[in-house]
Formats: structure tokens, sequence, C-alpha cells
């Protein structure tokens, strides 16, 4: 009989240890990944119950979400972000875990090194204490966010307790048009599922338009799995993925690594792979989008105006006008001509070297307008390095935006990036949450890199196809 | 464990969609290296911007069981969300639905989440908006939520109901026993043995 599992459930069976009492799976975790932020706590849970770490090798920690992109010099000016990374060595050294430092240079966001440096492959499952792990599921591996408690259950155990959830594959077919890239369609998904339409699956995205993105923009688009409430999102590995991982410095080396590469695309869902749900959506429908209220699912194409109250259903009414009060917007409002206060392309989302070189497109022989605050964060140190080979950077700070160093920066603002009172951000990042950006009133919208960069020259919300050239034609 | 069967308290009306965890604990009380004190920020910014929130009502200070809307707890996967519930007071959830990473939070730390419909939290937020001395009763036994003579069949995710009524919430000690097993699964996994 023909194996009619999708690669969720291959993937997942491989990892069974064994049913727990409470009839979910003691699932083994392939890939631990921690940062500073939620591994702290942790770390005493082990010291509190006289636990060691399992499988110390199976774990990489890195620095990013409290690290200033700007002066990085010991001790912090901010003592609790100084004491966060103090806990994060000594923890690392105690329990014999290989910390990115940031004086190591390979040190960037979580979900940008994972997969830089070939840790990240298909076929494995991964946990990581930060909700956006789903990144890491464009390798056609299992990548799930998972809070403190379970971070101390990764490094103790090396496994989880879990439930299997259904598999649906959100199918994309036919060809994006210029300008429209994988940020556009993760939020188009979002916008057509809802925020909560994932909640109980994993997504299997497929369909030509994955088919042919590269790995950069399948890891875009994974990482926003969560933001439409999916447990995870993957993407099955192909030769773009195997092509991606050879000879990246984790990864199998030499015949080990041919044997890898027939392992992870025997992985991937056949022609009679089941789900639980299928959902198609034709790429031709798609066009840059921008958010515009205060969840990710509140968006609009950027050519359309803000729908009426009426137009949702009545459950969603009470949310819509929360929305449009906090960020001062009247329904039937068009998208285009909102003016921003501040730019910012970075994050797990879209602070990649293809992101940055897509922003420089647009940016260069520009000048950033007068009243704009523009970032450029690249999500690693090899990032930035790649940028500056590429002279990107000078193009940036030619423009005006300001070039700092890798970090999550103002995706969250646990760092000193942040914004202040009202000002409205156009932003790489994944999330539009009230706050979100370290202002208690700023306010965000989502959208590509290359938006975001065409807002920052313009100084206001365009259609990045009609200000520059289409990428790639 | 405790064995989590029960809890009885005055209940905080919440009954809002898609409430993040920024919004539970914004992003800045993330900066520290304990749980401890996180009860003082939840809902900060919201209890800020808008007075009389009902964090902040004087009746509803002894409030134990919350009832919120649909997609509670979505965004960050911070633990700091459901440590800030818990430390300012919070016993047990109920709401239309849980994003999931929060739902699995809230088990670790033997917080019952409880699926109710629309029409259930919509009683019960207007009962507890009338009386906010009014004890709701969460009973895992029954997946029931009982307000004076009103019942209410409710639903809790089976794993996390067994979990939580045998006092297995705190799993740590169970997932350690499969050592063994655990060693196994490994040594099967082609990348574990780097396929040699």
């Amino acid at each position: 009989m023909s194996d009619t599992r999708n690669l969720f459930n291959r993937v997942w069976d491989n990892h069974v240890v064994r049913e727990l009492a409470s009839g979910q799976s003691q699932i083994f975790i392939g890939q631990h990944l921690i940062h500073e932020v939620t591994s702290p706590q942790a770390f005493q849970m082990l010291r509190d119950r006289g636990l060691k770490v399992m499988y110390p090798e199976r774990t990489l920690a890195t620095v990013d979400h409290i690290i200033p992109t700007e002066i990085q010099s010991r001790p912090f000016a901010d003592g609790l972000a100084e004491e966060m990374m103090t806990a994060i060595e000594k923890n690392c050294d105690e329990f014999g875990i290989t910390l990115l430092d940031l004086n190591d240079d390979r040190q960037g966001v979580v979900h940008i090194v994972g997969p830089e440096l070939g840790v990240t492959q298909p076929g494995m499952t991964i946990a990581c204490g930060d909700s956006h792990t789903s990144t890491h599921g464009a390798f056609g591996s299992i990548a799930m966010g998972i809070g403190t408690s379970q971070v101390a259950a990764v490094l103790a155990s090396q496994t989880l307790p879990m439930s299997r959830p259904k598999v649906r594959r959100v199918e994309v077919n036919g060809e994006l048009g210029p300008g429209v890239y994988a940020k556009d369609v993760a939020l188009y998904i979002i916008r057509k599922l809802g925020v909560q339409g994932g909640v109980g699956y994993a997504y299997e995205f497929a369909g030509t338009v994955f088919d042919t993105m590269t790995m950069e923009e399948r890891m875009t688009v994974c990482n926003m799995s969560i933001e439409g409430g999916a447990r995870c999102g993957y993407i099955n590995p192909d030769q773009t993925t195997v092509d991606y991982i050879r000879g990246r410095p984790f990864a199998p080396q030499g015949a080990a690594f041919e044997k890898a590469a027939e392992y992870w695309l025997s992985l991937a869902s056949g022609p009679d792979a089941q789900y639980d749900d299928v959902v198609v959506y034709d790429a031709a429908d798609i066009e840059p989008t921008v958010t515009w209220g205060i969840n990710p699912g509140q968006s609009v194409g950027v050519s359309e105006e803000i729908g009426s109250v009426d137009s949702f259903s009545e459950q969603e009414q009470a949310g819509i006008r929360e929305a449009l009060t906090f960020m001062e917007l009247e329904e039937h409002q068009p998208i285009k001509g909102l003016k921003i206060d501040v730019a910012f392309v970075g994050s797990c989302t879209n602070g990649r070297i293809s992101d940055l070189r897509e922003a420089a497109r647009v940016a260069e022989g520009h000048k950033v307008a007068d009243h704009v605050r523009a970032l450029i964060v690249p999500g690693s140190q090899q990032v930035r390095k790649q940028a500056e080979e590429e002279g990107l950077d000078k193009i940036f700070e030619e423009a005006g935006f300001q070039w700092r160093a890798a970090g999550c920066s103002m995706c969250l603002a646990m760092n000193p990036d942040k914004l202040s009172g009202r000002e409205l951000c156009a932003s790489s990042s994944n999330r539009n949450f009230k706050g979100r950006q370290g202002s208690p009133t700023g306010r965000t919208l989502l959208m590509s890199p290359a938006m975001v960069a065409a807002a920052a020259i313009a100084g206001e919300v365009v259609d990045v196809r009609e200000v520059a050239a289409p990428v790639g034609v | 464990m405790k064995k989590i069967v029960k809890v009885t308290g005055p209940g905080m009306p919440l009954l809002l969609d898609d409430i993040d965890t920024d919004r539970i604990i914004p992003a800045r009380y993330l900066r520290c290296v304990t749980f401890d004190g996180l009860g003082d920020h939840v809902f900060k910014d919201d209890r800020e911007q808008h007075g009389d929130h009902v964090f902040d009502r004087d009746h509803h200070q002894e409030a134990k069981v919350l009832v919120a809307g649909r997609n509670f707890g979505c965004g960050s996967s911070r633990e700091h969300a459901p440590q800030a519930l818990l430390r300012w007071g919070i016993e047990a959830i109920i709401a239309e639905s849980f994003a999931e990473i929060f739902h699995g939070n809230c088990t670790a730390l033997g917080i019952p989440c409880v699926h109710a419909t629309p029409e259930q939290l919509k009683q019960i937020n207007a009962a507890v908006e009338a009386d906010p001395t009014l004890h709701l009763t969460v009973c895992l036994e029954t997946s029931t939520v009982t307000h004076g003579e009103t019942k209410h069949d409710c639903h809790v995710h089976e794993g996390t109901r067994t979990a939580l009524v045998t006092g297995q919430w705190d799993y740590l000690g169970e997932l350690l026993e499969g050592e063994p097993q655990i060693r196994d699964t490994a040594s099967q996994l082609p990348y574990v043995t780097n396929f040699a």
C-alpha cells in the first residue's frame, strides 16, 4: 500500500517516544534553539530540581531580542538587558551549551542564524521559546514555538508532551505579479483564513508559488504561520532546499550530505498525501499588502480602501471598531497616502540578505523623506557582512537610512529602538499589535521590505509597483 | 503534584477577541530573569490608556476566573503572559478558543483553559458584570462552568483535563521517566547520528 502520509505525519511518527498518561505523545525534539528572553527562568527550573541538560549538543543559543543595534559595548546601558546577557552566558557555560555571543560573528536573530548555519534541516523537530520558530518549517521540519516551562522540559529531556494537530494544505498556484513578495503572500493567507483560522492545524504551504520561491522567501511565509494561528507551517523539501543547505557549517558534509539529501527528499508529501483540509488560492489575486489594524489579519491590498465595519461578521465588528479607533483611521479610507513617521526593515520575518537587497533596490538614488526616521537592521552579523560586501550599507546610508547592527530591534522593541508616542511605522516585521513597537500608543503597518523602503522615501504608504521598476523582469 | 479538579471564585469579564500576549504583558516587562512581580503589569498599557479597566475595578480584585473571547493569548509564545495572569490571581480562563502555545503554557502552570460557545460566554460575562461577587465554578471532572443555578456544559481539551485532574500537569518528571525510550528514539533518527 502506498504511504499516503503527508510530511508532517511522517516526521511526527519518526519522533514519537511514547504515549503519555494524559493521552498526549512524548515527542523527541531534534534541535532546540534558545535566546536570552525565554530561557533564564527555564535554567533556574533545572537548578531548582537538580537536573542536567540531557543533550547539550542539541541546543544552540544566540542573543537577539535585547541586543542594542547602536552601542554594543558592555555593560549595556540598560541594566536589565545586561543582567539577561550575563544570565545566558552563565547558563550556557554551566550547562555546556554553545552560545553565539555578541563577539561571535555568527550571532543574530535565532530564526535567521539557524538556517544560515545549516543547523535547521528537513525532517527535524525544532523547538524554541519564540513563536516564530515556525520559520524553520521552510525546510520541511516541524518547528514550534514554546513557552519557558517547555524550554525547561526540552533542556532536561529533549522532549515535549504534544497532541497531534490536523494538517491543512494551503495551496497557492500561478505566478506572483511584479512587486509582490512572500510577505504579501503570508499577509494574504492570514487575511483569508483569519488570525485564528489555523488553531488546531499545521499548515503545509504548497503549489507553484512556493515551489518557485527561494528558501528565504519560504522562511518569510512560514515565519508568519503563527500569525494565522497555526501550530507550525512547513514547505516540502525539494532541490532548492538541498542546494541551500549544502556546504553550511552545521550541515552534514561529503558522503553524509548525499545520504541526508536523499532522506530529506523522501519525507516530502507525495501526490497521494492526505490532509484534514485543503484551501486553494490564485497568485494573481495577491497584490502588495498592508495591514491597517491591530492584528495581522486586518490588511488590505495597497490599491484597496479600508473596509466598512458592516462588511465584517457581527463577531468581528467590535474588534474592527477598536482597530480603527486605535489606528486613527476611518472606514473607506484608502491605505495609500497614509503619512508615516518611521520605517523599519529587519526582524526574523524580513531581515535576510534578499530582503535588504530588495529594499536597497528601491532606495538606491533616492532620499528618505525629511520627516521619516528609517532604520535598516540586518537579521544577523553574517547578513550585515554580506550586505556590506555588496555595498548595500552605502546605498542605505546615502539615502538617509540608519545602518544598524544585528538584532530583533524595532519588531518588539525590547532594546532601545522604539516608537515614541503615536508614531506610525511602516515595518517589515510580523506583528502590528497595540504597543508592539515599544510605545504603548505607537502604530504599525506591516508590509514587505520593498514597500517599507518605498514608504520611507515617499513619506507615506505608496504602491512599490508605481515607484520602482519591478524586480526580476 | 496538586490535582486541579475545580476552580471557584469571582469572575473577571473581559469578553474580547484576539487578545495577544503583548497586550497581556507588554514586551518591556520581559526584561527580567525571573517571573516575580509580573502580576503588577497585567494589561498594563490597556489599563493606562483606558481608565476603569476591569483589572483595576475594586470589585474585581478578588477575581479568579477570567472570561474572554475568541483566540485568547495569540501572538508571542511568552510564558510571561500566563505567569502574569496567575500571579495577579487568575486561576482559570474561559474563552471561545485559545492560541495553542498560550494554551500549552497555561496547562504547564496548572491554569485550566475552558472552551465555551459565544452564547455561553455572553451569558457568563453578563452574569459577572451584573454581580461581580458572583462565584464561577469551573469543574474539570464534568467540564462545566456553573454560576448560581446555571450550569454550562463546556469543553476542556482531553489531554489537558486528564493532566490537571490527575496532577500530571507538571509533566517534567513523567517525561524524564521515559529516558530509555528517549535515547532509543534519538538513536534511530538519521540526523542524530549525522547520517553516518
